[in-house]
């Protein structure tokens, strides 16, 4: 798991703070509307550059609330989020059933709140002349568990490709993109073959495609926003032309749109009911909803319509806990299905 | 007589700091044992769940997914793939930069070239991690494109850079060790510096240089930062230096990246890797301790 401190600063303001009302006897005012604390969160390592920036932007109004985002998949995640670990899980899929469970055992309560649009790109190598357009069916040849050690050759995807070995990046099996890409792509959640380059970090998948002409690999449409210029991502064709004909590009309106299906899905944090009574949390919380719409447009997400945010302002006030989703992530998820399950929960 | 009450008393003082010595002299024993303890005890657990026959004959690791294969091979060769590249790179080098040292360098240079030397020994290897994926895997591509962003060679070769000082340094410790009589003997022959070099140094120095070659293969498998960095973590049975593999080490780094829960098999994994590394980098410490203590023996 990696950890980054968005605290130095704050350290370095605090310490600045002691100092000041150590000699200062009492000169120095105590404003109210300010709490000290620490927040801690990790899970999907997508979702993490939203919550980064919003504990960034945070720590200006709330110089003393130490906030802590760690990175170790949506999985790893709930699994601390269930042992009542950590305050918010960051969480590219819905919660599933066993994760539920055992948060259930625990007396964890949550609430659900959808912070963003993400699609999953395909990307390639920019070098890569070939592969203009897959489709799902490509996909799944390439990706389910029977292809392990059998489709190895560009050629075996699609037969005017080169005779070239193919390389594949993804993200661990603890990640949430990894979830909602094999459920989507192979039709069985955590159903992949087992000999590719897989790691939670996307970081090191951005490097691994940028730097191989026979790469493909897939993750967050954040991540490719940031690297586009080293990388190149394929447009997708579901077969299906009632959303949108032929291959289509991930982009922020196709995603929005859910044109670019199968691979646009909502991502989520999950709040500890119980922790909202800390107010450095809930003010957390608050701030996160409240900047949401500025925020993850400027990280490279897609944000949700403003009545979705209102939505679930109003679950963190009247704290609903539980999850809209029965049982893990559902494929094809539009920002309309979503708003409709949000406010049917809200009733 | 008078002084004996005094000296029993130092006595009792020598015997408590000898208690102390002896304590601190345990703590590296007591922790060691405790690894192996921990090691073994997950080990046995992981092969009532998974036959060993399987984790020596598969040719598949797949562990984290949905077809789980426990075949130990392709880590093992992606281990011994790198340590290899490794040592093509850190056998001559050091062999020639000791032997430079010993037998050819002044004095004076000497004495700046071999400390310089030794800091590399100091760099952290995650700074030779990312040399290696951010500078030297671009520059090999300009000459193999067909040379993956992650491979086995461009770390295989910075960990050789890496363990160069290992070699050379226990090298020359050993080239110093041969008697001056031996080498004046053959120089009295008519014998040039070259023929000194390798005809009485090496073979005189010889079983100090493997030793120092055992060790720095140990080193170099057990190495961890510049594999997990730059060479993939995608397990692969391939002889091939320009793909993407995953040694062993890399994958204790992998699994723990995530989050995976005590008492799973996954978690099992780890340890079962663990025992290998640990059986092999034991194996070849026990080999190397064995041949320096012969190359002591000889010119006592």
């Amino acid at each position: 798991m990696r950890v980054r401190f968005s605290g130095l600063f704050s350290i370095c303001l605090f310490s600045g703070l002691v100092a000041l009302s150590g000699c200062g006897g009492g000169e120095a005012q105590v404003d109210a509307s300010k709490v000290a604390g620490s927040i801690t969160v990790d899970g999907s390592s997508t979702v993490f550059p939203i919550t980064e920036a919003m504990a960034e932007e945070f720590r200006r109004e709330q110089p003393d609330v130490k906030v802590t985002v760690g990175v170790s998949g949506t999985g790893g995640g709930f699994k601390k989020f269930g042992r009542g670990e950590i305050d918010i899980c960051d969480a590219s899929r819905p919660i599933k059933d066993s994760e539920l469970q055992m948060a259930r055992q625990n007396n964890v309560g949550f609430i659900e709140l959808p912070v963003a649009y993400d699609g999953i790109a395909i990307l390639v190598n920019p070098r890569n002349t070939w592969c203009q357009s897959i489709t799902v069916q490509e996909l799944k040849r390439l990706w389910e568990p029977s292809a392990q050690n059998k489709v190895t050759r560009w050629n075996q995807v699609r037969p005017d490709w080169p005779d070239r070995e193919i390389h594949l990046f993804g993200p661990g099996v603890d990640s949430g993109t990894y979830d909602y890409f094999t459920g989507a792509i192979v039709g069985k959640e955590g159903a992949s073959r087992g000999d590719f380059t897989s790691s939670e970090d996307d970081n090191v998948l951005v490097q691994g495609i940028a730097a191989d002409e026979l790469a493909l690999g897939f993750f967050g449409y954040a991540y490719y926003q940031e690297n586009k210029d080293r990388l190149r991502a394929v447009p997708v064709d579901d077969g299906k032309p009632d959303n949108g004909n032929g291959p289509i590009t991930p982009s922020v309106d196709t995603v929005k749109s859910a044109t670019y299906q199968p691979l646009s899905r909502p991502i989520f944090i999950y709040v500890r009911s119980q922790a909202l009574d800390r107010p450095e949390l809930s003010l957390f919380v608050d701030f996160y909803l409240k900047n949401a719409p500025a925020l993850v447009g400027q990280v490279g997400y897609i944000p949700l319509p403003d009545e979705a945010y209102q939505l679930a302002q109003g679950r963190v006030e009247r704290k609903v806990t539980g999850s809209v989703f029965a049982g893990g992530s559902q494929v094809g998820v539009s920002v309309q299905d979503l708003l409709r399950k949000e406010s049917g929960a809200a009733e | 007589m008078r002084l004996l009450p005094k000296s029993f008393k130092a006595n009792k003082r020598e015997r408590g700091i000898e208690l102390f010595l002896l304590f601190c002299a345990s703590v590296s024993i007591l922790t060691t044992l405790g690894i192996v303890a921990v090691l073994l005890f997950e080990t046995v657990d992981f092969f009532r769940e998974v036959s060993i026959v399987s984790f020596f004959t598969d040719t598949e690791w797949t562990p984290l997914f949905a077809q789980k294969r426990f075949g130990i091979w392709p880590l093992l060769i992606g281990t011994i793939l790198i340590s290899g590249i490794a040592m093509l790179v850190a056998l001559p080098a050091g062999l020639l930069s000791s032997l430079y040292l010993s037998e050819y360098a002044p004095d004076r240079v000497r004495r700046v070239v071999k400390p310089v030397l030794e800091i590399l020994a100091g760099i952290p290897t995650v700074v030779y991690g990312y040399f290696a994926l951010l500078f030297v895997t671009p520059l090999l591509q300009k000459f193999l494109p067909g040379l993956s962003g992650f491979n086995a060679l461009s770390p295989g070769i910075v960990m050789g850079i890496m363990i160069l000082p290992l070699v050379s340094s226990l090298s020359e410790d050993a080239m110093q060790a041969v008697p001056r009589s031996l080498r004046e003997g053959a120089y009295a022959l008519g014998s040039t510096n070259l023929q000194v070099s390798f005809r009485i140094v090496i073979p005189a120095a010889f079983s100090g240089i493997t030793a120092s070659f055992i060790l720095a293969v140990s080193r170099a498998i057990g190495e961890t930062m510049i594999v997990a960095i730059a060479a993939g973590q995608q397990p692969r049975l391939t002889a091939n230096p320009l793909v993407p593999i995953e040694t062993m080490t890399a994958y204790i780094v992998q699994v723990s990246m995530g989050d995976t829960p005590v008492g799973t098999l996954e978690y099992k994994t780890i340890f079962v890797v663990g025992m290998m590394l640990f059986l092999s980098t034991l194996v070849l410490n026990v080999l190397s301790q064995r041949l320096r203590a012969r190359f002591r023996e000889v010119y006592r």
